[in-house]
């Protein structure tokens, strides 16, 4: 025990004095969880608070333009503002530059005569088909002139298909109105009651919005509690450029040549690095939990609520700063630079995280990603984290995430001790 | 008593190549050095010395042949063996953002001292070798000689019977190495054998009592150095190496 605990005094030592290792474990990632916390925080904002900013060239002179304009503010998710008829494509686009506008619209000329026209049209087609003599003299009508949506390359295309969603919903209501008022004069030779119309047209039927919970909990998930978690498991596995660099170090430092020649098995130095730095990685997790907590509320950012089974994350923190380690012993095994462990460290890092859907959703993957993503340990420890923090689990919840993750790193210790046995290191 | 028990180092038909033939090779090379001695192995680049060395620590592992340290097996008890002896590399093999004594510390620890001796020891060492004002700056603020000091003092952290010495006083200043020559007498005198390699052959004349003479991965002459010069009637230690091993240039890649 003697032993172990000098070594684990030595690493601590060496850690403690590798600056540039304690910033990119502990400045960089912490810098990563409150830029992107905001930025999610912000987009948030943006579509629920703030409003995208939208201009409408309204080239039509008819009620039903109008009333679409009506429809698109009542969506609640646009500011909008109206451009003068005469405006071309070019306009548009220098007005939404200028003003930093997302999106604009341009409802053609004849939007309300067409309009009126299908309504006829699809009215008297509804008679005929309820048994009723509709007007001989109606005409087949074409389709609507299409509106042009104008939107900044910048606008995501998943953002921009809900954008698209909210102008067609407000079109629908448009043209049902149309429809049914040339249905209801058609029958009854007066106009549909403004009170009737309100009740058959405007939607009552409220949708709740309930976070599917273990805990029971209704509180629904910020960008914190989302982020938070995402972003710890990607400082933990940062750790490869302290501990990769310590490995390689010591080989190419000769130091290895003199532990071999001690009456000490190698592995004691390979279990201190493992305890020291899962030490580490329990810190770098108290950290920016404890940021999450008290200084995201004092930024304007939502504030990180811990799961309520403190326990179970403390051992989910354990289980993902162990894996972490393993990775990086593994990696510092193999590298014979200190370039190499920091390169390869570094890129391996961001592709299991991408992979793991750190950056974006596994749900959204493909197939075939979503199967590679059960091989990055990153997608595990998300899952274990996100079980505790978004689903209000406990400990037993997300043991089916735990127990791959522990296979995983049981491979990459494996892995570290055949190349130790391979290189003559043990 | 048998011969083996008054032997040190025995290294008998020791047959070694390193992967794809990619170096020195040894086939059927036999050494002995006697407990107490202080022994010098020489020989140009390339020649096999530090290859040798890392065998007898058990760095390498032989293909053929026995290696024994005060008649223990290398292989079998490497462990027992690393209690034997202490080694002193050529590189710097310690941990350079560490102090002295917290080098001291950890390497003691490994060695199997307990903290008591640990205490005891490193103060012992950094007095001897005057390191005793720095012991606790970080290593790699020091200047070559003062590492070297650092390096033999970790070698020697547990009294070893064996110490083995690749080039400790490569890139040294003279003052350094008259201390670390006179630190090395002194063990030896309390009962270390020293088992020594340099290229600094005149520092070799007053140090070593038996020397061996390695080319190409043979031991070519092994003797004590005054019936080596006399058989070979030179004066000098560079001269007898000159004779034995040429004067070509030796590229070691």
């Amino acid at each position: 025990m003697f032993k172990l605990w000098a070594a684990i005094v030595k690493d601590s030592r060496v850690l403690l004095r590798d600056g540039i290792g304690l910033a990119l474990m502990f400045f960089m990632p912490i810098v990563l969880v409150f830029v992107v916390t905001d930025i999610q925080n912000s987009s948030y904002k943006l579509i629920n608070k703030n409003k995208l900013p939208i201009y409408i060239c309204n080239r039509d002179t008819g009620q039903s333009s109008v009333q679409l304009i009506e429809a698109i503010n009542k969506i609640g998710m646009f500011k909008v503002s109206q451009l003068p008829k005469d405006q071309n494509e070019k306009t548009i686009a220098d007005s939404m530059k200028a003003s930093d506008a997302m999106l604009g619209v341009v409802i053609p000329s004849n939007f309300t005569v067409k309009v009126k026209a299908k309504a006829k049209s699809v009215a008297g087609k509804a008679l005929t088909s309820f048994g009723l003599q509709a007007d001989s003299t109606q005409k087949e009508a074409g389709d609507v002139d299409p509106l042009t949506l104008y939107y900044n390359p910048v606008i995501q295309e998943s953002m921009r298909l809900s954008i698209k969603g909210g102008l067609q919903s407000a079109l629908q209501l448009v043209e049902s109105r149309e429809t049914l008022r040339s249905l209801y004069f058609s029958i009854n030779e007066k106009p549909l009651p403004s009170k009737l119309e309100d009740e058959m047209l405007n939607n009552k039927t409220v949708i709740n919005e309930i976070p599917v919970s273990k805990s029971g909990s209704l509180k629904a998930p910020n960008a914190a509690q989302h982020n938070v978690p995402s972003w710890t498991i990607f400082a933990m596995f940062f750790v490869i450029m302290s501990l990769g660099g310590s490995i390689v170090r010591e080989k190419v430092s000769g130091s290895f040549i003199r532990l071999k020649t001690l009456p000490t098995s190698y592995m004691v130095g390979m279990l201190s690095k493992q305890i020291t730095y899962v030490g580490v990685t329990i810190v770098q997790a108290v950290v920016i939990f404890a940021l999450g907590i008290w200084v995201f509320p004092l930024v304007n950012l939502p504030g990180l609520d811990l799961p309520e089974d403190i326990f179970g994350l403390f051992v989910v923190t354990v289980i993902c700063g162990w894996c972490a380690v393993s990775y990086a012993m593994c990696v510092g095994v193999f590298a014979e630079t200190h370039q190499q462990s920091n390169g390869f460290g570094a890129i391996s890092i961001v592709i299991l995280a991408a992979v793991g859907g750190l950056m974006v959703p596994t749900f959204t993957m493909d197939t075939s990603l979503k199967t590679f993503a059960n091989l990055s340990p990153m997608h595990w420890c998300l899952q274990s984290y996100y079980g505790l923090f978004l689903e209000g689990g406990r400990l037993r919840d997300v043991i089916g995430n735990l127990i791959p993750l522990v296979i995983i790193s049981l491979v990459f210790q494996l892995i570290s001790f055949w190349g130790l046995r391979r290189k003559n290191l043990i | 008593m048998a011969v083996t028990d008054t032997l040190a180092v025995n290294v008998q038909n020791l047959g070694f190549h390193y992967p794809g033939n990619d170096g020195v090779t040894f086939k059927g090379l036999n050494l002995t050095v006697r407990k107490g001695e202080r022994f010098g192995l020489f020989g140009p680049n390339g020649a096999g010395k530090t290859t040798l060395l890392s065998l007898v620590a058990g760095l390498l592992k032989a293909d053929e042949g026995t290696i024994q340290l005060l008649g223990l097996d290398v292989k079998s008890h490497s462990n027992a063996v690393n209690k034997l002896f202490g080694f002193v590399p050529q590189d710097f093999s310690f941990y350079e953002e560490l102090s002295p004594v917290e080098n001291m510390e950890f390497f003691g620890a490994w060695a199997g001292l307990s903290r008591r001796q640990i205490k005891k020891r490193t103060d012992e060492l950094l007095d001897i070798l005057g390191l005793t004002d720095v012991r606790n700056k970080e290593v790699d603020k020091f200047s070559g000689g003062m590492k070297r000091r650092v390096n033999l003092a970790i070698g020697v952290m547990h009294n070893p019977a064996i110490l083995i010495l690749d080039e400790p006083t490569v890139g040294v200043d003279v003052q350094t190495r008259h201390a670390i020559i006179d630190y090395l007498m002194k063990l030896n005198e309390n009962g270390t054998t020293l088992i020594y390699t340099s290229h600094q052959l005149s520092e070799a004349e007053g140090l070593c009592q038996e020397i061996a003479l390695i080319d190409s991965g043979e031991i070519v002459v092994q003797d004590s150095l005054a019936s080596l010069l006399k058989e070979h009637r030179h004066d000098s230690l560079e001269e007898l190496f000159l004779d034995l091993t040429g004067k070509e240039y030796r590229n070691d890649v």
